[in-house]
């Protein structure tokens, strides 16, 4: 556990970049700092591992002031992971990722274990391991910087706008692997980012911060999303925030209508009408062709890909997606293998919407 | 080619101490400019005073500086340590401004990566800043080599041997052959330094190479 208490930071200049804040960041659990630029997020990550010190106030892990450890030992016990990885240029990606090792005087053969299982960890090949960080992609550089954070296996991590170097596509995939990494590992971790759906996506707990360095609210993603405390933090929710809520809303058993489905490779009937779902011989759903459009056998091209499949266990937010998306405006919905279970209408999900509970608690 | 011929071994002998001359001070500048450079690198305020006037020194006037030295070190006027010590100077006067620029070079996030991984100052420095200012420093150094071994030539006029006694001498008695071999010596020693300087740093940066080969 990491407790900031009434840590405030004024710079030399006068100027007030943490202004005594207070926040437990709870052991095993992602803690999102989130805000604009000027808010003092990063700031008040770097008061973890003293690469600032605050002008009051301390950082507490497990309850011990962090203002009585010598920098360098508190360090080597803590990740740290920043934009673009800071990767060191001159070494291999497998020295980089033996670094903190290295300082802690580990034998060579350890080191090499260790940095080769954490490369596959990270889902890097062991063919990378000798390559330097310029021969590697803004994605594969990050992974690396994920390893050489986890080398030593730190119970806390901090990380500072970790996956707002790369491309959305990438930033997706790392955030996924991220999140079940961190569910592997039960590692306490500090994130700053100023992207509000990475925070509610990754966050365990949200905490937003205003320009002043003020903390404005902390609470889970979903009470923060049905609950914003002001206008300001509302605003920096942005919009479509009700329907983003809807992601934290486990699906109800919805009322689901069988569908009736043609085989790939088998034939349209000549008078068909309407849209027909097209599943394998698995019942896994490919796609929707109209009736009347397509005549003869079935081919993969003639399908329209553009309907989303919501898992029956997933959120209202994925139901009602799936049925907007579908161009029969049939939600086709499936189970954890992927196979076909039925078909929803929006109404029906928007009745189910209405009858759903909605967060009220859940103040972290 | 007569002359030639008939000076070989002095010629060779020459350039030897030419090459003593010239590069010997080269080492010793590097070492008195690295902690320099550093002080300028990491104290903002030591920059422009530290490079400013290292810098000057450069302007000093070469004969002038070898005159001078036996006053500063309290050596005899024929001693050529003199020549050592002012070339020296010259080095030093060109390296501090690019050990700064190349600490600068530096990413700060790189940097700050190796704070946040618990690198002490000195590791850091060691380990991580200066072989990524290898490429800036050792530009400089050609530069300054090359600087070192044209102004060498000047201490034939205090009496300290070296190839520049080929160009008085060779220009004394009108032999147009010695004059001739002591550019092309001078030059070729030059190159020869250079070379290495070039060839070093490049051993010493495999990382920089590695760029080339294209990401799979």
């Amino acid at each position: 556990m990491i407790r900031f208490d009434q840590v405030t930071k004024r710079w030399p200049d006068g100027t007030l970049a943490v202004d005594d804040v207070s926040l437990t960041a709870p052991t095993g659990q992602i803690t999102v700092l989130v805000g604009p630029s000027g808010c003092g997020k990063t700031t008040l990550l770097r008061m973890v591992n003293r690469m600032v010190e605050p002008t009051s106030g301390d950082v507490y892990i497990d309850g011990q002031a962090v203002s009585n450890q010598s920098p360098a030992a508190l360090r080597r016990g803590i990740g740290y992971v920043i934009q673009h990885a800071g990767l060191f240029p001159h070494r291999t990606v497998i020295d980089n990722v033996g670094t903190v090792p290295r300082l802690l005087g580990w034998d060579r053969r350890r080191i090499r274990d260790r940095s080769m299982e954490l490369l596959e960890r990270v889902g890097l090949g062991a063919e990378l391991a000798d390559r330097y960080p310029a021969q590697l992609s803004g994605g594969q550089q990050q992974r690396v910087g994920v390893a050489r954070a986890l080398a030593a296996d730190p119970p806390v991590m901090l990380m500072d706008e970790p996956f707002s170097a790369v491309d959305p596509v990438v930033r997706g995939q790392l955030q996924e692997e991220f999140r079940r990494l961190q569910a592997d590992l039960g590692t306490t971790i500090v994130f700053v980012t100023h992207d509000i759906d990475e925070a509610i996506n990754l966050g365990h707990q949200v905490a937003v911060l205003r320009v002043g360095g003020q903390l404005a609210q902390v609470a889970d993603p979903a009470y923060l999303l049905a609950h914003p405390v002001d206008d300001t933090v509302a605003a920096f929710l942005g919009r479509d925030r009700g329907y983003r809520a809807l992601g934290f809303v486990a699906s109800p058993r919805l009322p689901l209508r069988s569908e009736e489905v043609l085989l790939v490779g088998e034939s349209v009937a000549e008078d068909a009408s309407g849209w027909r779902l097209v599943v394998d011989e698995e019942r896994r759903p490919l796609g929707w062709v109209e009736g009347g459009r397509v005549s003869g056998v079935v081919q993969i091209a003639d399908l329209d890909l553009g309907g989303t499949l919501a898992p029956v266990d997933g959120s209202l937010r994925a139901a009602l997606d799936a049925a907007l998306s579908a161009p029969s405006g049939r939600g086709v919905i499936v189970d954890d293998e992927g196979i076909l279970l039925g078909t929803v209408r929006a109404g029906e999900v928007l009745d189910a919407i209405a009858a759903a509970e909605r967060p009220e608690r859940g103040n972290a | 080619m007569d002359w030639l011929a008939q000076s070989y071994g002095q010629v060779l002998d020459l350039t030897w101490r030419h090459l003593i001359l010239a590069g010997l001070p080269l080492l010793i500048g590097l070492a008195v400019a690295l902690p320099l450079g550093y002080a300028a690198h990491r104290w903002r305020a030591a920059y422009a005073p530290l490079v400013t006037i290292s810098g000057l020194l450069y302007t000093i006037p070469s004969l002038a500086l070898f005159i001078l030295m036996p006053l500063f070190i309290g050596t005899r006027i024929l001693d050529p340590v003199n020549v050592v010590v002012a070339m020296t100077v010259y080095t030093v006067a060109l390296l501090v401004r690019t050990v700064a620029d190349g600490l600068d070079s530096v990413p700060e996030d790189v940097e700050r990566a190796a704070t946040a991984m618990g690198l002490g100052r000195i590791r850091t420095l060691l380990t991580v800043e200066l072989p990524l200012a290898i490429p800036v420093i050792a530009a400089g150094l050609r530069v300054a080599a090359v600087s070192n071994v044209s102004i060498v030539s000047v201490a034939s006029l205090i009496g300290v041997a070296q190839l520049g006694d080929l160009l008085t001498d060779g220009y004394n008695r009108v032999i147009m052959p010695e004059l001739v071999t002591g550019i092309m010596a001078c030059i070729l020693l030059a190159l020869a330094l250079d070379s290495l300087i070039l060839v070093l740093a490049r051993m010493l940066t495999p990382w920089r190479r590695a760029r080339e080969v294209v990401s799979a």
